[in-house]
């Protein structure tokens, strides 16, 4: 079953004003449980838009969004368990921190959830151990801390609520490179462990090869594509066309074929360059 | 559900409302709420609402929009018309046990209710149609005549321009944390007033933290652009008069002349 399923759903910002738009137009979509999703589109495309229909925070203006085959808005009630079961992850969620100690602001979440105090605190310390953070932080208040780990705090404090689906929203906007593969890396070795879904937003194509099985596009307001990494990087011309970067190397041998080279042009990681490159280089010794 | 705010809300547009200079269109506004108090007769009254008509109809301002202007007034009108109901001394016309209802009392609700109306759709064409830094900006000419007093005019106005100018910020940003504090299960909604005043902790917290911040970095852009306060500062967009604001304080003029003339000639209808 889907994870996260959504059928002809719009979306229209201020409707009935002069600054009505619409942000998310008739997508179509399904998300198959335990998938590392990577969701890219340029700046204004409903990204965020969209994402923010996955847990209810926004109402669709239009069709249905299912959650584990369940509709999100059938019963209003039932909208915060969906909220527990669907994590977000806002970007620069550093700002939401709120309370005295790092261990009580990621406790915020299971607190809500109503679970014991014994349990409250096991999840707190594993989300806490999965971003890193060590026990000395936990008693620090969290505005003593360095962007990252601030950043890291945030992404636990979602984490602390064991969502079925996790999302976030450009998790590495605004940090050096070490941050940025930290932060990726930890993710990546949850998902592997609890067999979540995750869906990443990111600007960055090279984040998205590295790391995300599955790719959706979206272009303006609308489902561009959704499929395997290896699929979209195979629509590297057209990515590029829509002013989105393709990865570095892909870059390359988009390069490479325009100049009249017999390549391949899906190809986003380092191995596949060099394998493509050593049979390139072995027809053209010929 | 925060963008439903209104207050202030601009709304561009090219009419010649839109055109007049700011320094003459709240100098107008001043000069319609004058007239409004002036008013004795419904007659005059009439005349103020016909000239709200048409300068909405001018800015092309949707009517619309004057209904969701009065929306957070109406208990204060309510409440007035009430107690100059019950507490006017004249003829009277309804009694019921120890509350007495006199025709002045009713004349006067009736007439205090449509100058509450006619004000604060007036003053609110003045914001749907001018921005507000232009606005500050002729809040700051106009008072300019204070200085010589030692009043802080320009300050005044630079806090006046920043705090509008953070508006929209500050309530996008609490947009922000809310949906963010949502998706960690936080609620709203629900509960007894201790219960959703408590809820209200982990929203302004980061709102207050977020808004020190803004302020500290906005001083220090502002100090790098050499900011020094008012002295010597020159403008980009200067104001001017055309022919239409002196055609506006004409019809300004008339409409008030109208009034008085009203007040004096026309039999008492009501």
């Amino acid at each position: 079953m889907a994870a996260i399923q959504t059928e002809h759903l719009s979306y229209v910002y201020s409707p009935g004003t002069p600054f009505e738009k619409t942000a998310v137009d008739d997508v179509n979509v399904e998300i198959e449980e335990g998938a590392f999703v990577g969701v890219i589109g340029h700046t204004g495309s409903g990204k965020s838009t969209l994402i923010q229909h996955f847990n209810g925070l926004l109402a669709p203006t239009k069709g249905r969004v299912l959650i584990g085959g369940e509709d999100l808005w059938a019963d209003k009630s039932k909208l915060r368990q969906f909220r527990f079961q669907v994590g977000l992850v806002f970007q620069y969620p550093e700002y939401q921190l709120f309370e005295e100690t790092v261990y009580k602001d990621i406790a915020f979440g299971p607190t809500n959830m109503g679970l014991s105090a014994d349990e409250v605190n096991r999840r707190v310390l594993e989300a806490a151990a999965a971003v890193g953070l060590r026990e000395k932080h936990m008693e620090k208040s969290p505005f003593e801390l360095s962007g990252g780990q601030k950043r890291r705090v945030a992404i636990a404090g979602v984490l602390a609520m064991r969502p079925k689906v996790l999302i976030l929203d450009e998790p590495t906007a605004g940090l050096d490179p070490r941050g940025r593969d930290r932060i990726l890396g930890q993710l990546r070795e949850y998902h592997e462990q609890m067999h979540n879904t995750v869906l990443l937003v990111s600007h960055s194509m090279e984040d998205v090869a590295r790391y995300c099985g599955r790719v959706l596009v979206m272009n303006r307001s609308r489902l561009f594509l959704y499929g395997d990494t290896r699929e979209v990087f195979e629509r590297a011309d057209e990515i590029s066309g829509m002013g989105l970067s393709v990865p570095q190397v892909t870059r390359i041998f988009l390069g490479l074929k325009e100049k009249g080279y017999d390549v391949r042009t899906s190809i986003y990681t380092m191995d596949e360059a060099k394998a493509e490159l050593l049979s390139l280089l072995a027809k053209e010794g010929k | 559900m925060l963008r439903d705010i209104t207050i202030g809300q601009y709304f561009p547009g090219k009419s010649v409302i839109h055109r007049l200079d700011s320094r003459v269109k709240i100098l107008l506004v001043m000069a319609y709420i004058i007239m409004l108090f002036l008013a004795d007769n419904p007659l005059g009254l009439l005349l103020g609402i016909l000239f709200l008509i048409l300068g909405y109809g001018i800015s092309r301002i949707s009517y619309k929009l004057i209904l969701r202007s009065l929306k957070p007034v109406v208990p204060i009108i309510l409440f007035t018309a009430v107690l100059n109901m019950l507490f006017m001394d004249g003829r009277p016309v309804l009694r019921v046990w120890i509350i007495t209802v006199t025709y002045e009392g009713i004349r006067m609700a009736v007439f205090m209710a449509v100058r509450i109306i006619c004000l604060i759709a007036g003053t609110s064409l003045l914001t749907y149609t001018t921005s507000p830094i232009a606005l500050t900006d002729a809040i700051e000419r106009l008072l300019s005549p204070l200085k010589t007093l030692h009043v802080p005019v320009h300050e005044l106005a630079m806090m006046m321009t920043i705090a509008l100018r953070f508006i929209p910020t500050l309530i996008e940003e609490t947009d922000k944390i809310m949906a963010a504090q949502k998706a960690r299960g936080a609620d709203f909604e629900t509960g007894r007033l201790m219960q959703r005043a408590k809820a209200l902790v982990p929203i302004l917290i980061p709102l207050f933290v977020s808004a020190f911040r803004r302020a500290d970095e906005l001083a220090l852009a502002m100090e790098c652009r050499c900011y020094h306060g008012g002295e010597g500062r020159t403008r980009m967009k200067q104001l001017h008069l055309r022919y239409y604001d002196f055609v506006a304080c004409g019809f300004m003029l008339c409409c008030i002349a109208g009034t008085i003339l009203i007040n004096y000639c026309a039999p008492v209808v009501f």
